[in-house]
């Protein structure tokens, strides 16, 4: 029978487990810094100490995603009998060899260490999260970049359209469209069918636009988009990939396209109010003189000198985009049962916060210490894009 | 002005009837029209059968009819059996009302006051709302009086000196609050302040302080009867948190661009004092942008409710929405999005209005 561990084993255990992490931050962060004054606006953030804590905190999260495997101590969805509700740092009983000893964090209401659970629930978070976010920021800039430069009706119809979306309460939005008969319906295809178009189309124009001169680089550039962008979305919006490397699972393509669907509108918001401000400016009349095509001066004259504030609206999207993630799974929304995802894991937890209050807390802090490293990012970046 | 303000009531209106169309349409997906005649008929219900009770209970004909019905633009539907007893949606509405005995019109909708019966809470969906949207009513009341002033005096005290260390600090706990979801303040708060083996009431229990076994209770159930500061603190700080670091930021920025301008040099060295130049000078314009942000930040605190209400069984809107929303209940659905998107855009066009009120530079045409 082993011991009980104290908080400060406990400690020295968890850090000793995310060797790997420390490992990697501090490659990227001496790489980064002996040559931030070549590495653009990213060399800046190392620049701010607002900025550093941000990045160092989402990079954390990253590298425990990344190296998930090694660091976890137990596997996250075996149940141990006996361990149910444990404290942290109690030993695991009956142990066999060569199985880690201790339940470091405690187990939770199905006896499974919270540890792992916590580790493999970051992964959850940020495979959909990022994506999900710039999937939004292709759609709401493909729609953003005209209803600006161009107004008019479109722009009325397009306007209309995004506050339509961004009145809806959006846990109302969620109930509705993460249900299991939703699930059934053809509705989280055809939202997918046309959310994923605006990717390829995004792109299929910054290349065309960009090299519509030079026709070879052209139909080379926009060639390997639609090969590949259609080839992804047949897999993913159809589930229909020949290949059968592009998937999703229902449950995950409809959190996604929800996902996706609250979030574009706030960015095409954002795009159609700079493109307004930005469309006035001498240099997109030089262009419109000397003739350029209208997404040529959308996309190479007017998206670039909005970089900024888009980069920085990026950030704080994903940390918004992993709060409506926990939403979703604190309603128990689009998510398996056994799942590790933080939201739902809280939303586990919560009912037996009074008597072991370490299952929910575990995650509700990782969730929190990951969206306020995105949101210190977006700061230092801000902080970094105004002094140009 | 007027012309304005009837612009905009017509685009509120036309977004309601626009986003009650969606709810209505996803609700009344078939398969949930097939569980929905399972739970109400029998769960061995053959597919000929549920098509037939369908029919008999007013689901059949086409989805705009039936929001016609609804509205009460349509008359509603009627079906009388072979024993020749007729029901129908307005023989509901009349049974169910306080005056059961009132003749039968032939419309019946939400233009007539008739909102349906909610099939969850086995009551008109009237009776239901009016029920919770008290009991949230409450909830907002005390989130806005802890969050408003809070709020403004933490973003006034760090935008005064931009860059002081009472800034940094503010500042600091202001980014931190922004990033907690209420589902994580809530949970962080219970096990803090209300459970019985983690936080602080272990502790004050062993020093007798707390005569129970914990600080404050772990529900809001009892305030619905009667709020206290004990059952009521819990719900309204998870709700009043975020938007307290929220608005605290937004109070922040548009203080330290008041203080940089030219009339408050002016006053400065005029000789005015600093207490002075922040209260009298500062002070109204640096209210401007806060208070469209305060506004703005409705439809997050609806977010907030429904979290904070299920987190702590207070039965109020978001409770009934999310237990509505989790039964397919049709007709509260409907219901509790009419409210919530009327609420939303009416505290847009307030916060438009008053923008103008406050800002003289402003003119709408």
């Amino acid at each position: 029978m082993m011991d009980v561990l104290t908080w400060g084993q406990i400690f020295t255990r968890i850090l000793w487990q995310l060797l790997p992490v420390w490992g990697a931050l501090i490659v990227i962060f001496t790489l980064s810094i002996a040559f931030k004054r070549r590495l653009g606006l990213y060399g800046r953030i190392f620049d701010s100490t607002v900025g550093m804590i941000g990045f160092a905190l989402v990079m954390f999260w990253v590298f425990i995603a990344f190296f998930a495997d090694m660091i976890i101590t137990h596997d996250p969805y075996s149940q141990v009998s006996g361990m149910k509700n444990i404290l942290p740092g109690m030993p695991v009983k009956n142990v066999k060899e060569g199985v880690y000893q201790w339940y470091l964090l405690g187990g939770d209401h199905l006896a499974r260490d919270v540890f792992s659970r916590a580790i493999m629930g970051a992964r959850e978070v940020l495979i959909i999260a990022p994506f999900a976010t710039v999937v939004a920021f292709m759609v709401g800039i493909t729609l953003g970049l005209p209803a600006g430069y161009l107004g008019g009706k479109l722009d009325v119809g397009l306007s209309f359209g995004s506050n339509l979306v961004l009145a809806f309460p959006v846990i109302l939005l969620f109930y509705l469209l993460v249900t299991p008969s939703v699930q059934e319906s053809a509705i989280p295809t055809t939202f997918a069918a046309i959310l994923f178009l605006f990717p390829i189309l995004f792109l299929t124009l910054l290349f065309n636009s960009r090299y519509f001169t030079n026709k070879a680089q052209r139909n080379l550039y926009v060639g390997i988009v639609l090969v590949f962008g259609l080839w992804a979305y047949s897999g993913l919006a159809f589930n229909a990939d020949p290949l059968g490397v592009w998937s999703m699972s229902p449950n995950i393509l409809n959190v996604f396209v929800s996902v996706v669907f609250v979030n574009s509108p706030g960015v095409f918001r954002i795009v159609r109010g700079m493109v307004m401000d930005i469309k006035t400016r001498d240099y997109v009349a030089a262009g419109q003189t000397r003739g350029e095509g209208i997404w040529y001066i959308m996309l190479w004259e007017i998206l670039p000198n909005a970089r900024g504030p888009l980069i920085v609206d990026f950030c704080l999207r994903i940390g918004y985009t992993t709060i409506l993630l926990g939403t979703l799974g604190f309603f128990g929304l689009g998510v398996a049962p056994d799942s590790p995802d933080w939201g739902s894991t809280i939303n586990y937890g919560r009912r037996l916060l009074a008597i072991a209050p370490h299952p929910a807390i575990v995650p509700a802090l990782a969730l929190m210490s990951l969206v306020l490293g995105l949101n210190l990012l977006a700061d230092g970046l801000r902080e970094e894009s105004l002094k140009d | 002005m007027v012309v304005f303000v009837l612009r905009r009531i017509g685009i509120i209106l036309l977004t309601a009837l626009t986003l009650s169309y969606i709810v209505f349409a996803l609700t009344n997906l078939p398969s949930s029209l097939g569980k929905l005649a399972k739970a109400e008929g029998s769960v061995r219900m053959s597919d000929e059968e549920v098509a037939r009770w369908l029919d008999e209970n007013g689901f059949g004909g086409s989805m705009v009819w039936r929001y016609g019905e609804w509205l009460g633009l349509a008359p509603g539907w009627t079906h009388t059996d072979e024993a020749g007893v007729t029901r129908g949606r307005c023989l509901e509405a009349v049974k169910t009302s306080d005056t059961p005995d009132a003749a039968v019109s032939e419309y019946c909708g939400i233009l007539q006051g008739y909102w349906g019966f909610s099939t969850v809470f086995k009551q008109p969906v009237s009776e239901v709302m009016a029920r919770s949207l008290a009991a949230t009513g409450w909830l907002m009341f005390w989130v806005m009086a802890v969050m408003v002033p809070s709020s403004l005096i933490l973003g006034v005290l760090a935008g005064m000196r931009e860059g002081s260390r009472t800034d940094r600090a503010l500042s600091g706990v202001a980014i931190v609050t922004t990033a907690t979801p209420e589902y994580v303040s809530g949970v962080v708060l219970i096990a803090l302040f209300a459970s019985a083996t983690a936080g602080v009431s272990p502790v004050l229990a062993e020093w007798g302080w707390i005569s129970g076994k914990t600080l404050f209770p772990g529900t809001a159930t009892s305030a619905m009867e009667k709020i206290t500061f004990m059952n009521f603190f819990l719900p309204v700080m998870t709700i009043a948190l975020y938007g307290i670091g929220y608005i605290a930021r937004m109070t922040r920025a548009s203080m330290t661009e008041v203080m940089t301008q030219q009339y408050i040099r002016t006053a400065r060295l005029k000789g005015v004092s600093f207490r002075q130049v922040v209260m009298k000078h500062a002070l109204r314009n640096a209210l401007i942008a806060p208070f469209t942000v305060i506004m703005l930040q409705f439809p997050w605190l609806l977010n907030g409710v429904v979290i904070s209400e299920t987190l702590f069984n207070y039965k109020g809107f978001g409770w009934t929405l999310v237990q509505a929303a989790g039964n397919n209940d049709i007709n509260t659905l409907l219901g509790c999005t009419v409210v919530a998107v009327l609420v939303v855009l009416v505290t847009q066009l307030i916060s438009d209005i008053g923008y103008v009120f406050l800002n003289p530079r402003i003119r709408l045409a």
